[in-house]
């Protein structure tokens, strides 16, 4: 269980996050929606040492995730896919999933985890001695959540997954994204600005607003509220 | 003809010098956007570590690799001890530490050795006189070939480091996108200590072949500093391939200056290099599309 209480992040005297608590149970999907600037993003970066926090905690499987240094947190098994901005463009695709591979320093699996992510995500496959600048945005995601996968987490920060993307690649991705999810019983933190598709494969969704968590609970009671739906989700 | 036969072997075995300095340079610059201007004090320093133990008659290929392990050493100190605190600082910050630095190593070395010129003889004995090929004299010595072989070898190690390791896989990830290697579990801090110093040790290779060309003090290698600052952006900062092209480039190039309008030109060919690189192709010969953030 990944159980986040009270965590606190402030950019200068601007809060991002103000005493933001809830749990995620293993194995589950979590939605972490919210508007631009509600602090979705700041979590995910308070979770993997990418920003400062100001107090709080988050426990993963008993462990503290917070106070450690970046680079150590995928040997806690938390892989952490950044907004935007994951493919290594300058590096080909096979190398970028590499790199998922390289913590573990002798891991006799990883052609195999790289074979068994090109089996995934077919169009990568093609691509794989080409640099990752020449693949399209869905190709990307498909990349970056691929690497993740190669580097073997339990739990899954995926940030605007659907960012840029074409409705229907975003269909695919999500459906995806919940099957992986499943068959290899990850812990899923989903932050999403399209908060439609993110619902729709959620088991749990934590509805962020300047800071605070202003919602949680099942997601097709949250889809089903129009109030909220207007007031913070926007569709 | 035979100037200018003389001439293009010259700026051969310069540029090779320059490509060294050069890379040196760029590898520092693409991993963590700093230009060393200490890497060629940091250069002359590794050359007075073996000149010391040639005074202390140990073999000269002994002395010629502690200049490089000495120059993997500094490196590796230099970024621990001055770069590391300057990250994320303004970027004018590591400009003035590393004048800084030049002028302190520079200082430190004429306090230890003196600042008079002294001669380096060659590792191994290597000759410095022309070759006679047929009836033609040639000046280019079994010392050239040798600089320009072993450049050409640190060339290809660097090559295979970066396109075959997965330490090289780890320094290339570093260096474009630090974030997410440090997501990945790359420890950024420690890649980024052996980029500097390798790239240290490149500069050491130029200082040892430099200095049985020119005179061994403490400012030996200021004008190489230039001329392979020149060599590197002419080859676009960020490529080490950019890096050997440029600095033959302009070996030639400042060779011909020297040989035809006379040495003092030299070093305002250098200059008027870089003015012209800038102003026309700013990115360079070899960099990736994207124009030069400065």
């Amino acid at each position: 269980m990944l159980e986040i209480s009270e965590l606190t992040v402030s950019y200068g005297p601007v809060a991002a996050l103000s005493d933001v608590s809830f749990k995620a149970e293993e194995g589950s999907i979590t939605a972490v929606l919210g508007a631009n600037g509600a602090g979705k993003t700041t979590l995910l970066r308070a979770l993997t040492g990418l920003v400062p926090v100001k107090k709080g905690s988050a426990r993963w499987a008993g462990t503290e995730l917070l106070g450690h240094r970046t680079e150590e947190l995928v040997r806690l098994g938390v892989a952490h896919v950044p907004e935007g901005r994951g493919v290594v463009t300058e590096l080909t695709v096979d190398e970028n999933l590499r790199l998922g591979a390289l913590w573990r320093k002798r891991a006799p699996d990883h052609g195999q985890l790289i074979e068994e992510v090109y089996g995934l995500f077919p169009a990568l496959a093609e691509r794989r001695r080409r640099p990752a600048a020449t693949l399209s945005g869905g190709e990307r995601q498909m990349l970056v959540i691929g690497r993740a996968l190669v580097a073997r987490p339990r739990l899954l920060l995926l940030d605007e997954p659907s960012l840029g993307l074409a409705p229907l690649v975003t269909l695919e991705l999500m459906k995806t994204v919940r099957e992986l999810t499943r068959r290899d019983g990850l812990t899923l933190l989903l932050v999403e600005q399209n908060a439609k598709s993110a619902l729709s494969i959620a088991d749990e969704a934590v509805v962020l607003n300047i800071g605070r968590v202003v919602l949680s609970g099942d997601p097709q009671t949250l889809a089903a509220d129009d109030q909220l739906r207007h007031s913070y989700l926007g569709f | 003809m035979t100037l200018f036969i003389d001439l293009t072997l010259n700026g051969l075995s310069y540029g090779a010098i320059y490509a060294a300095v050069a890379l040196g340079l760029v590898l520092i610059w693409r991993a963590t956007r700093v230009i060393n201007f200490a890497q060629g004090a940091l250069a002359t320093l590794t050359t007075y570590v073996a000149a010391s133990l040639l005074d202390r008659s140990i073999n000269s290929w002994v002395a010629f690799a502690a200049a490089l392990v000495a120059g993997l050493v500094f490196g590796a100190v230099t970024e621990r001890v001055f770069m590391r605190p300057l990250y994320g600082k303004p970027e004018l910050n590591p400009v003035v530490v590393t004048i800084g630095l030049l002028i302190l190593v520079e200082s430190v070395a004429g306090a230890i050795w003196g600042s008079t010129d002294r001669g380096i003889a060659p590792p191994g004995g290597v000759s410095q006189s022309g070759i006679i090929l047929g009836h033609t004299y040639l000046d280019f010595s079994a010392f050239d070939i040798f600089i320009l072989g072993s450049v050409i070898v640190l060339m290809v190690l660097m090559l295979v480091l970066f396109r075959w390791t997965s330490l090289g896989l780890k320094m290339r990830a570093s260096a474009f996108a630090p974030e997410v290697a440090r997501l990945l579990g790359v420890r950024v801090g420690r890649i980024l200590t052996v980029g500097w110093a390798l790239a240290t040790l490149a500069g050491a290779l130029a200082g040892m072949l430099v200095a049985p060309l020119v005179f061994l003090s403490p400012n030996m290698m200021d004008p190489m500093l230039v001329y392979g600052f020149a060599a590197a952006v002419l080859g676009g900062l960020d490529s080490p391939v950019g890096a050997l092209v440029g600095g033959i480039l302009s070996g030639l190039g400042i060779s011909y200056i020297g040989g035809y309008l006379g040495s003092s030109m030299e070093t305002v060919g250098a200059a008027l290099l870089l003015i012209a690189v800038l102003s026309i192709r700013p990115e360079g010969l070899f960099a990736a599309a994207k124009a030069r953030r400065v």
